[in-house]
């Protein structure tokens, strides 16, 4: 049970956003722009970048959903994104995406752990500024909506259908509108 | 980012501004992020006539701090977040209600805390450039209490912002 009176029929952290619509219309926006707006990072990779964080935060309802939706936009490769979850020295991306994981990692422990040398890594391997902005932003981001989820003891379905469906929905729809169609 | 952190901080609630500011400042000192704790200390400051002193013993005893055990209670529940969201139990929870805390404070104390964990790792994850001058904070702060985070200019948006 949520320590408070969430909406119950809302998982995760659908249940705070529609307690708090003020709240959840900034949070949205932001991680729209963030995992959806054109850019060099392809959709898929930056939703690898919030579940890998999310995982590491241990936080159930964010790494699936993220999971997922980095699921969908990669072919439905879930295994690829299992690997990126627990192997991510050996899993199937570039170097470069490895070398911002890397980035995200230690920004998920504290942002001043990221080093000169890290940030060097990820330039060698092609990465931009923005790309490593972003990365170390959508690495902040997800430590804060991993500690609202859990931190309010909201609920997490377990059938994987549920996170794929809702990926799906996400994928076509976007965070703002299926927000907004949940709010309507 | 600054809407958000303008209705956590700043918007209508039942928690004045001064504490949601030392709720802030708490978590940013507990991240160890220079820039966040030192411009909402006195943004917090700004609050409470300039209560530095207040601010401080919340910042590095807030048990002893003299504030109501209502906040306190909240934040022992920041404290847990700060760490992770998974430490938050039913007890600390259930300790802040009888204190008087509401489920809207409950939720905007782990909001602002969830929040702060994020701007205190993109404030020091991206190296940025952080004044060490404390009259410019003194500054920042009476801005941010009194103008607001929309339409003030802290300085880490003015800053030349380069990754390291």
């Amino acid at each position: 049970m949520a320590h408070i009176s969430l909406p119950e029929e809302y998982p995760g952290i659908r249940g705070p956003m529609m307690f708090r619509p003020e709240t959840a219309r900034p949070l949205n926006e932001l991680v729209e722009v963030l995992l959806r707006h054109d850019h060099s990072l392809t959709r898929g990779e930056r939703e690898l970048i919030a579940t890998y964080v999310s995982a590491r935060n241990d936080c159930t309802y964010c790494q699936t959903i993220h999971g997922a939706v980095a699921a969908h936009h990669l072919g439905g490769n879930e295994e690829l994104v299992e690997s990126v979850k627990c192997d991510v020295e050996n899993a199937a991306i570039s170097e470069k995406m490895k070398a911002l994981l890397a980035i995200a990692g230690k920004v998920q422990i504290s942002g001043k752990l990221v080093t000169t040398e890290d940030v060097e890594k990820a330039r060698a391997q092609g990465a931009t500024d923005l790309e490593i902005h972003d990365t170390v932003l959508i690495a902040a981001m997800f430590c804060l909506c991993n500690r609202y989820v859990d931190g309010l003891a909201t609920w997490a379905p377990e059938d994987p259908d549920f996170y794929r469906k809702r990926a799906e929905l996400i994928a076509t729809q976007g965070y703002t509108q299926s927000t907004i169609a949940a709010l309507a | 980012m600054r809407e958000l952190a303008e209705i956590l901080l700043r918007g209508p609630s039942s928690l004045p501004s001064g504490e949601r500011e030392m709720i802030a400042t708490f978590v940013s000192t507990r991240n160890d992020c220079y820039f966040c704790q030192t411009s909402h200390r006195a943004a917090a400051a700004h609050h409470l006539n300039k209560n530095y002193e207040l601010v401080d013993a919340v910042r590095f005893d807030y048990q002893n701090a003299p504030v109501s055990n209502k906040l306190k209670a909240l934040l022992a529940i920041a404290d847990k977040v700060q760490e992770s969201g998974r430490n938050v139990t039913a007890e600390d929870v259930a300790h802040a209600r009888k204190e008087g805390a509401t489920d809207l404070e409950i939720h905007d104390t782990v909001l602002i805390a969830a929040a702060f964990c994020m701007f205190n790792r993109y404030v020091d994850g991206l190296a940025t450039f952080t004044p060490t001058d404390q009259k410019l904070y003194d500054e920042m702060g009476e801005q941010l209490a009194h103008v607001g985070y929309g339409k003030s200019k802290p300085a880490v948006d003015t800053a030349t912002v380069t990754a390291r």
